[in-house]
């Protein structure tokens, strides 16, 4: 999630000529690395509904994106949603998804350079989804089986996605950044920034997670294992009632 | 929620750039910034002839400038990144006008100033003169087909989904409500999490629907222009020009 004035609809996306021309080609193969195999898993998550399921989610999360979650003083939040993704569709679809999406921002609305697209599909659209779906495992790994520990699961998925993301950002600028800048500097502003700003998102990502929960927890990905072990009961004493 | 999305970018017109197949401009578009970027920094003159090559791309494709213009607030933040780098960067300090900077922040900050600026431009020219659909389609052979097909399933339904949002919004307010501080996000939360169900559930129906008709993974439709000599000979012209230019630079140097 990023703060900023209602000017920009969206997050921020790294643009062309931030980071130097072999970072930005390895950020880009790291991206390619990342969703070649999301495109091979992703089929355990959707089956053969990948392509419009996943379109209609990736639309969700491209307009979720540009809804605005007041701060207040005129300054409102969006939501980057790599976490929120990886709970509600599992994270190689939510991978396929975010890809999709920052690719589209850059070729068709110019938003994030093209030379920039495998770095901004690094950030936003690889890394905040597994370091969300990889705290989210744990957490369920040692919460009790409940829809609370999916709610809190998620929070704290999103909540360590955003600075995570940062710090990766912070590495690359270090590595191919074309400024000088003290790394102390570059550190604290980006990762002091983004862990207020993952509060943010991991207040939305929970709410949202927990209505979604309310009506249709069967479309909660993060979710699944808590269905499968309900079964239809079907008690003798009531049954005798109906059949006379 | 902004007036930034659906297809609005796209400025109908015929001229040659229209014209052009979307692969060659999105390969267009990807060398010249690559070139741009690939351009020593510090050397001004060459950003200077960079621009020079896009504003005549600009003029021939009859958009007008106003309209792109209007576009680059993306930019933005990174203007103000930029103007902040000679107070912040460390290195030998400068006077300029009265104030202490550091030289090689200046440097960068105007180099980084340059460049994003050429991307956001040319980004912008290729989103202005190219439908979505011709977009995608040119991406067709070029990246994995099930990325495309989602891409395609994506914009396709962007507005659908956008307008569905924009609907759940008027109907929060004309009861009443309007979110002003954190206390409200609940009601957002609960929104967007309305959404994805909806959203969800029209992609199942969707699904269904293209089943019904026959769908087997493969997405019809998806026709483009085949591009031919001359095509790709009229869309090297700015890359080509840039190219030169970076060049030319290092070889100054």
């Amino acid at each position: 999630m990023t703060w900023r004035s209602d000017r920009r609809e969206r997050p921020v996306h790294v643009p062309d000529g931030f980071l130097d021309a072999p970072t930005s080609l390895a950020t880009g193969a790291l991206a390619a690395a990342g969703v070649a195999v999301a495109l091979r898993k992703a089929g355990r998550e959707l089956d053969e509904k990948t392509a419009p399921m996943a379109g209609l989610v990736a639309a969700f999360i491209f307009a979720t994106q540009m809804l605005n979650f007041p701060v207040g003083a005129g300054t409102s939040g969006h939501l980057i949603g790599g976490a929120l993704a990886a709970v509600l569709v599992g994270p190689w679809t939510a991978i396929l998804c975010m890809s999709v999406v920052l690719l589209t921002q850059a070729l068709l609305f110019a938003d994030g350079g093209v030379t920039a697209i495998g770095t901004n599909v690094s950030l936003m659209g690889v890394i905040t989804v597994a370091a969300g779906f990889a705290v989210f495992s744990l957490v369920r790994r040692m919460a009790p089986r409940s829809a609370r520990g999916v709610v809190v699961g998620s929070f704290l998925a999103a909540l360590v996605s955003v600075p995570a993301a940062a710090a990766a950002f912070v590495f690359l600028f270090e590595v191919g950044g074309t400024a000088e800048i003290s790394l102390a500097t570059v550190a604290s502003a980006m990762i002091g920034w983004h862990i207020l700003i993952g509060v943010g998102e991991a207040f939305i990502t929970a709410l949202t997670v927990s209505s979604v929960m309310a009506v249709r927890p069967d479309l909660v990905y993060g979710a699944r294992s808590l269905l499968t072990k309900r079964q239809l009961l079907i008690r003798p004493d009531h049954a005798a009632d109906v059949a006379t | 929620m902004g007036a930034s999305h659906g297809h609005r970018l796209h400025y109908h017109g015929h001229s040659r750039i229209h014209r052009l197949p979307a692969e060659c401009k999105v390969v267009a578009l990807v060398a010249f910034v690559l070139c741009v970027v690939a351009t020593p920094r510090g050397a001004y003159w060459a950003y200077g002839v960079d621009a020079v090559a896009l504003g005549l791309a600009i003029a021939w494709s009859h958009v007008p400038v106003g309209y792109l213009a209007k576009r680059m607030v993306v930019e933005v933040p990174f203007v103000i990144f930029a103007l902040l780098l000679p107070f912040i960067a460390l290195g030998h300090r400068i006077e300029v006008a009265g104030l202490s900077v550091s030289q090689a922040g200046l440097e960068s900050g105007l180099t980084l100033l340059c460049r994003a600026t050429l991307g956001v431009v040319a980004a912008l020219l290729l989103a202005a003169t190219t439908e979505p659909r011709d977009i995608i389609a040119g991406l067709e052979g070029k990246l994995p087909r099930r990325m495309v097909q989602i891409m395609a399933m994506m914009v396709r339904y962007l507005d659908v989904t956008s307008d569905q949002l924009r609907r759940m919004r008027i109907a929060r307010e004309s009861r009443g409500f309007v979110a002003r501080n954190p206390r409200h996000w609940p009601v957002l939360a609960q929104s967007a999490g309305a959404f994805f169900v909806r959203s969800y559930e029209r992609g199942e129906r969707v699904h269904l629907a293209m089943l019904a008709r026959g769908y087997d993974g493969q997405l019809p439709g998806l026709t483009r222009a085949v591009p031919r000599r001359h095509d790709w000979v009229v869309a090297s012209l700015l890359p080509l020009a840039a190219c030169v230019t970076a060049l030319w630079t290092w070889g100054q140097r």
